[in-house]
């Protein structure tokens, strides 16, 4: 009786640590966390909103609900509060794959999303189009633009040179990623310190103020499609950890795999950043969380990564919206709450690197 | 099975690596690749492989030139057990066994419960069953390459293309791979290995190949290729071959000691070594 319980109890164990129901299991409680999340932080904001009236609001939609609510309100809860919500989740879950991808790509754990350049790109794009006055429409186009141009010169500069290397590929990244440091920098030395310059600092720290639903219009079929595509070919992406030569001798093909994982990675950051600005930290620690939780294997650490990502970027942005009077920067909230949560899970958890 | 017909392979037109390489592997087969460094071992592999794309020749499997196949039926073809080394990130041994499966994958789908079968038997078969769920960068090197044959084996390719399968491991455990590779090719699978221990031919071989500066130079059983002329010519230093008697059952074995004291030189194949008789099994 005794051991048949102990037995029981082990078989539990099992289920929750290793099989693939414990898998499941975690994905529903991550699946779980991050639509409760979702829906409290509605009530997140200056404004005090009870969820009777949240629920109506949305309600009125589909169901005839007499509206006794005041019409800011409901213009607060649709579209300020839905957008930056879902936006955080999409762009946390957007960064936290991309950076995924990448690590797995480049069979190294040091590596984030704006390897290729992506940001640095962006950053230039932006402060470009501030200091000639573009509106906020044009700011983004401009840093969606110039996003793509610089990982476009980093991967041509890799397939001219460096074949299928992909230490070459990364080198590209770093260096095109420099050059646009370098032009952003020549573009704040020429902005005017009274307006254009703070503009331009705050938007390189990121924030979610300006979000609206055209945004979450753009961030969704951007993260839809690559998604998709990273996750039909998750299991050659995982391959690819073992290197390229070893993966190509198990049936993959590299450079079509390669092609997948920058032009998604690439697609879903560069339409982030154009959003928010530039949010670092996220893409590169995340995925480390997904791994001690589920293991090594892409085609858990893709679902598992954006859910992660998705609720730790709502966590972070609820702070900001719920201290009132600043304006908190994103990008520089998430390192620093992000890196003594990491440092506390690194000594609790064993599933190490060597 | 694998036909490999005036092979030729270069990265530079002027340094070419292999030279009109010629050779066949069937069934049941060990085929042994013996040659000092950078003589183009690693490159034939790779170019059995299509990892490097020959520059004349054709490679045969069954009949199908291989240099016009697409890698995902490749892979049902060839099987690759590279040198054990590490991962970049956490991953367990069945996730490891489990990539062999990919190229047997629908597009977009997830390993079936078939799939999870396959690479539980290969690891049965190679008694590592208890290693499911370990650490492949905390296992040791003996077992990270049974995890490696495993996935070969999981792969369902009948030929396997082994890269100095013995390299970096001690005695023991290089003896249970060349073990495992018998018991392969009991199976029927055919296999393809470089080794830099002549020795090995003898023990777990069927045929051997010498290669040097890009050529085959001989190629055979090891009883008539491995000898203490084609050694020392190969190596470009004194071996002998000899045979020693096990007892107590009197079952012969060869095996190779190279010369290091100048006084047991020997020349034209004439053995000046000792002969060793007295070997306790």
């Amino acid at each position: 009786m005794k051991t048949n319980i102990k037995l029981q109890a082990d078989k539990l164990w099992n289920i929750n640590l290793k099989s693939e129901n414990g898998f499941l299991l975690k994905v529903l409680i991550l699946c779980i966390l991050l639509v409760t999340l979702f829906f409290l932080s509605f009530k997140v904001g200056r404004y005090d909103i009870s969820a009777k009236t949240i629920i109506d609001i949305f309600a009125s939609h589909v169901f005839p609900v007499q509206q006794y609510w005041d019409d800011t309100l409901g213009i607060v809860v649709q579209q300020a509060r839905f957008p930056r919500i879902m936006l955080a989740i999409l762009i946390g879950g957007a960064l936290s794959v991309s950076g995924a991808s990448y690590q797995t790509l480049f069979k190294n754990p040091m590596v984030s999303p704006d390897i290729l350049g992506v940001s640095a790109g962006a950053g230039f794009g932006a402060a470009l189009a501030m200091i000639n006055g573009a509106n906020w429409v044009g700011i983004q186009s401009s840093a969606f633009i110039f996003g793509l141009l610089a990982v476009v010169i980093a991967f041509t500069i890799a397939q001219i040179f460096g074949g299928r290397s992909f230490t070459v590929l990364i080198l590209g990244g770093i260096v095109v990623g420099s050059f646009f440091q370098a032009l952003l920098s020549i573009i704040k030395t020429l902005a005017d310190t009274e307006n254009e310059l703070p503009a331009i600092t705050f938007w390189l720290m990121g924030s979610l103020s300006r979000g609206d639903n055209d945004d979450v219009m753009v961030m969704l079929p951007a993260l839809i499609i690559s998604l998709a595509l990273l996750f039909l070919f998750r299991h050659h992406i995982n391959a690819l950890s073992a290197g390229e030569d070893v993966a190509q001798t198990l049936g993959v093909n590299v450079t079509l795999v390669k092609i997948i994982i920058v032009s998604s990675s690439t697609l879903m950051t560069v339409a982030s950043v154009a959003i928010c600005g530039i949010i670092g930290w996220i893409g590169l620690v995340i995925p480390h969380f997904a791994r001690m939780l589920v293991g090594a294997s892409y085609s858990k650490i893709i679902l598992v990564s954006f859910l992660m990502g998705g609720f730790f970027l709502l966590c972070i942005d609820n702070i900001i919206r719920g201290v009132q009077g600043v304006d908190l920067p994103l990008g520089v909230l998430t390192a620093l709450i992000g890196t003594p949560v990491f440092a506390l899970l690194l000594t609790r958890m064993k599933r190490g690197w060597n | 099975m694998l036909e490999v017909d005036n092979l030729k392979f270069y990265y530079s037109r002027e340094n070419e690596i292999i030279k009109n390489i010629s050779f066949s592997l069937n069934e049941h087969d060990v085929l042994c690749l013996l040659g000092p460094n950078g003589t183009g071992k690693t490159t034939l592999l790779r170019c059995l492989l299509a990892l490097n794309k020959p520059k004349s020749g054709n490679i045969y499997v069954d009949g199908t030139d291989i240099t016009k196949t697409g890698t995902r039926k490749m892979a049902k073809y060839l099987a690759y057990v590279p040198q054990a080394s590490s991962m970049a990130f956490p991953y367990d041994a069945e996730e490891i066994v489990l990539m062999g499966r990919i190229a047997h994958l629908g597009l977009g789908a997830g390993p079936t419960q078939k799939d999870r079968e396959i690479c539980r038997e290969a690891m049965e078969t190679l008694g590592i069953s208890h290693l499911r769920s370990k650490l492949f960068n905390k296992m040791s090197g003996g077992e990270r390459q049974m995890v490696l044959v495993a996935r070969a084996m999981a792969q369902q390719a009948r030929i396997m293309v082994m890269d100095e399968p013995t390299a970096n491991l001690d005695y023991c455990n290089q003896v249970k791979i060349l073990q495992v590779i018998s018991r392969l090719s009991e199976q029927g699978y055919s296999i393809l290995m470089t080794t830099h221990f002549p020795d090995h031919a003898f023990l777990a071989c069927s045929r051997v190949m010498l290669m040097r500066d890009g050529f085959i130079i001989a190629c055979g059983t090891p009883d008539k290729v491995v000898t203490s002329d084609s050694l020392s010519d190969l190596y470009q230093t004194h071996v002998c071959v000899t045979e020693a008697t096990l007892y107590p059952n009197n079952t012969r074995a060869k095996v190779c000691i190279p010369i290091i004291r100048k006084k047991n030189k020997c020349k034209g194949g004439q053995l000046h070594a000792r002969k060793i008789t007295k070997t306790a099994v």
